[in-house]
């Protein structure tokens, strides 16, 4: 797989960027500045930013309650994210969703989503679409391992499947629906087993390797592109965090959390970078610092932006009808 | 003017658009070749093809997903469910999805879907094949809610339905299939949220959805051989509900029955009764009253069905009760 220098030195940029937005995140919450429930992607930067970097502009994505990652990929602006993290006028969603329901139309973001499982059979919409209108578009359905045991992923892999929809599912198996453990709440060690039920290629990739996920991606783009259907992508990953900010996690035992540690995938790219001699120390320091700089101004836009007005309750329900303002 | 059964003017509404429109298509159970469990889209897969008039398997939460993710995108898709009773297997989709994604997104998408409900009970389908679940729907905000009760008015309301760039739910009573209307295919589309008196009197406004509304009208005409006349009023969308006008029936009227086939509990029948005491309790000279069906899953036996339907004569005794 050739991969520029620049698309490598941009893919290194997308992960540190997530990450460094979700501790950001991860601070303002426990300060109280950030209400609400907060699902953090740290130690899965490399599925978004992998698979994100093969699409294009017009394609689709379908998120999950987990979702800054994917958003921050495909392109979604931080401080518009930053701002609906904090409830503002000026966010994403003019403060009426919040972390799980950030959607960029113009991106193709078809949002975050606060139901697991629920955006499966929105991307098979979205892939009918693209496929009825004759586009080239593609659709990527994002979802972790919890979510393979809703009747939902099974009804849209069967959908994309016999019909042929140009629809990547991407599993981020992070062994954990919120505390459960993978190997206890299905009993299959590989989520991509499930794709032999809907005669679909099921792949399964190491989530903490940006290069490999990329290519498992491409692959299945071209795939869908060409009119060949989908493809389950299974990649293995590690949740960082608890669930939610707030949750200690101790259900995870410590053997687990070191041997993860160690297959961190920010180190583990920037050992890459220089490895390789795509990037020196120097030089990757300055993309952090501009990284840091960044996320300070997206959260100084939204510490200062203004709350939404009470009035605008009642707005966005309907393209049409306003209701009443008590 | 043609006469057409309801039936075919819900078809006619759907093939006209299709005319118009090539972003708009309908998938549902059987929809294709098999022309619909009830015959609704019976050739229209020859005319428009597999394409846009596609089968899906029975997977009714894909259905409705698969509607708000073509509608997120630039389609115009029509959604079959069955029978309104398999919503339930899709209501995530239709609630926690379709009806809040818009706000939820701050307005920035627009999700223009129609999903069609054939509901109702009278045909001995039993608790499972039979409900009127129209407040479940109504009670979330973000859904349109369109309840007709005649071809010309299923045709009309269609046509402004698949227009609509919001979800739109389209209540079709089964045992209305069959009635026949005179209506004229080149009308113009009936907005959504203005409700149609049925039949003008003085003397008691009888507000009825659906199938309820004939009933209704059977009801007055029993009732004007006694010396009432009942105005039917029928509401055609329960949301937009055009209040404006159920308040002018009843600063003439002065009294209200309301007539749903719901179960009473939870009803939108409750809704209305709501809506007129807050707001028009000063048009009354008497308590609002509530003609349902009974508080029961939907018995089988046709002998206990037709007990747990409301009927013209339930309408008759209630409104009789109220002078």
């Amino acid at each position: 797989m050739e991969l520029t220098k620049g698309k490598i030195v941009d893919m290194y940029r997308t992960m540190k960027l997530i990450r460094d937005f979700e501790a950001n995140a991860s601070r303002l919450f426990a300060e109280g500045k950030i209400p609400g429930f907060v699902h953090l992607y740290i130690g899965e930067e490399a599925i978004a930013t992998g698979v994100c970097a093969g699409l294009n502009d017009d394609d689709y994505i379908t998120s999950t309650h987990r979702g800054h990652g994917h958003i921050i990929a495909k392109g979604g602006d931080i401080k518009y994210m930053m701002a609906e993290l904090y409830g503002k006028a000026t966010g994403y969603c003019k403060g009426k969703g919040g972390s799980m329901h950030i959607a960029d139309a113009n991106k193709g973001i078809l949002g975050a989503n606060g139901i697991v499982g629920a955006g499966h059979n929105i991307a098979v919409g979205a892939g009918l679409s693209a496929k009825y209108r004759g586009t080239d578009q593609v659709c990527v359905c994002f979802f972790g391992d919890g979510s393979t045991n809703q009747g939902t992923f099974h009804e849209a892999m069967n959908l994309a499947s016999i019909w042929k929809l140009p629809v990547i599912f991407v599993c981020e198996n992070n062994l954990y629906g919120i505390s459960m453990h993978q190997s206890k709440h299905q009993a299959i060690q590989d989520v991509a087993d499930r794709a032999v039920a809907y005669n679909v290629p099921g792949v399964i990739v190491d989530g903490n390797d940006v290069f490999a996920v990329y290519e498992a991606a491409t692959e299945a783009v071209v795939r869908a592109r060409a009119g060949q259907g989908p493809t389950l992508i299974e990649c293995k990953t590690y949740r960082h965090q608890g669930h939610f900010e707030g949750d200690p996690a101790i259900y995870k035992s410590s053997d687990e959390v070191s041997e993860w540690m160690a297959k961190d995938p920010i180190p583990r790219m920037v050992s890459y970078l220089l490895d390789s001699d795509i990037l020196t120390e120097k030089e990757i320091e300055g993309i952090d610092e501009e990284i840091s700089k960044e996320l300070e101004e997206a959260i100084k836009f939204a510490e200062e932006s203004p709350l939404p007005s009470l009035e605008s309750i009642v707005e966005d329900i309907y393209t049409d009808i306003v209701e009443e303002v008590r | 003017m043609k006469t057409m059964t309801m039936m075919e003017a819900i078809k006619e509404a759907m093939s006209k658009k299709m005319r118009e429109d090539p972003n708009v298509l309908v998938f549902g159970e059987d929809v294709g070749a098999f022309g619909g469990c009830f015959g609704v889209t019976a050739g229209m897969f020859d005319e428009f093809g597999e394409e846009r008039v596609r089968d899906t398997p029975i997977s009714e939460g894909a259905i409705v997903g698969c509607a708000v993710g073509a509608a997120a995108t630039g389609l115009r898709p029509i959604a079959e469910l069955m029978f309104m009773d398999f919503l339930t297997v899709g209501m995530d989709q239709l609630v926690n999805q379709a009806a809040k994604m818009r706000y939820m997104f701050g307005g920035k998408i627009k999700l223009p879907m129609v999903v069609r409900l054939p509901l109702g009970a009278g045909i001995s389908a039993a608790a499972q094949h039979s409900q009127s679940l129209e407040a479940w729907i109504t009670h979330a905000p973000g859904l349109k809610v369109v309840y007709p009760s005649t071809a010309r008015d299923a045709y009309g309301l269609l046509l402004k339905s698949i227009e609509d760039d919001n979800p739109v739910m389209f209540l079709e009573h089964k045992l209305l299939y069959g009635f026949e209307d005179e209506l004229d295919e080149n009308m113009d589309p009936i907005e959504l949220g203005v409700a149609d008196i049925k039949r003008e009197g003085d003397d008691i406004t009888i507000v009825a959805t659906g199938k309820m509304v004939h009933e209704a009208l059977a009801a007055a005409k029993t009732l004007s051989d006694e010396g009432i006349e009942a105005e039917v009023f029928d509401p055609r969308t329960l949301f937009p509900f055009d209040k404006e006008a159920l308040f002018k029936s009843l600063e003439k009227t002065n009294m209200a029955l309301i007539v749903t086939e719901e179960n009473k509990r939870g009803s939108f029948a409750g809704e209305i009764a709501a809506m007129i005491v807050e707001d028009g309790f000063d048009y009354l000279d008497a308590p609002v009253k509530r003609v349902c069906a009974m508080d029961t899953p939907i018995p089988f036996s046709p002998v206990l069905e037709k007990y747990y339907l409301p009927d013209a004569d339930d309408i008759v005794t209630a409104v009789k009760g109220m002078f």
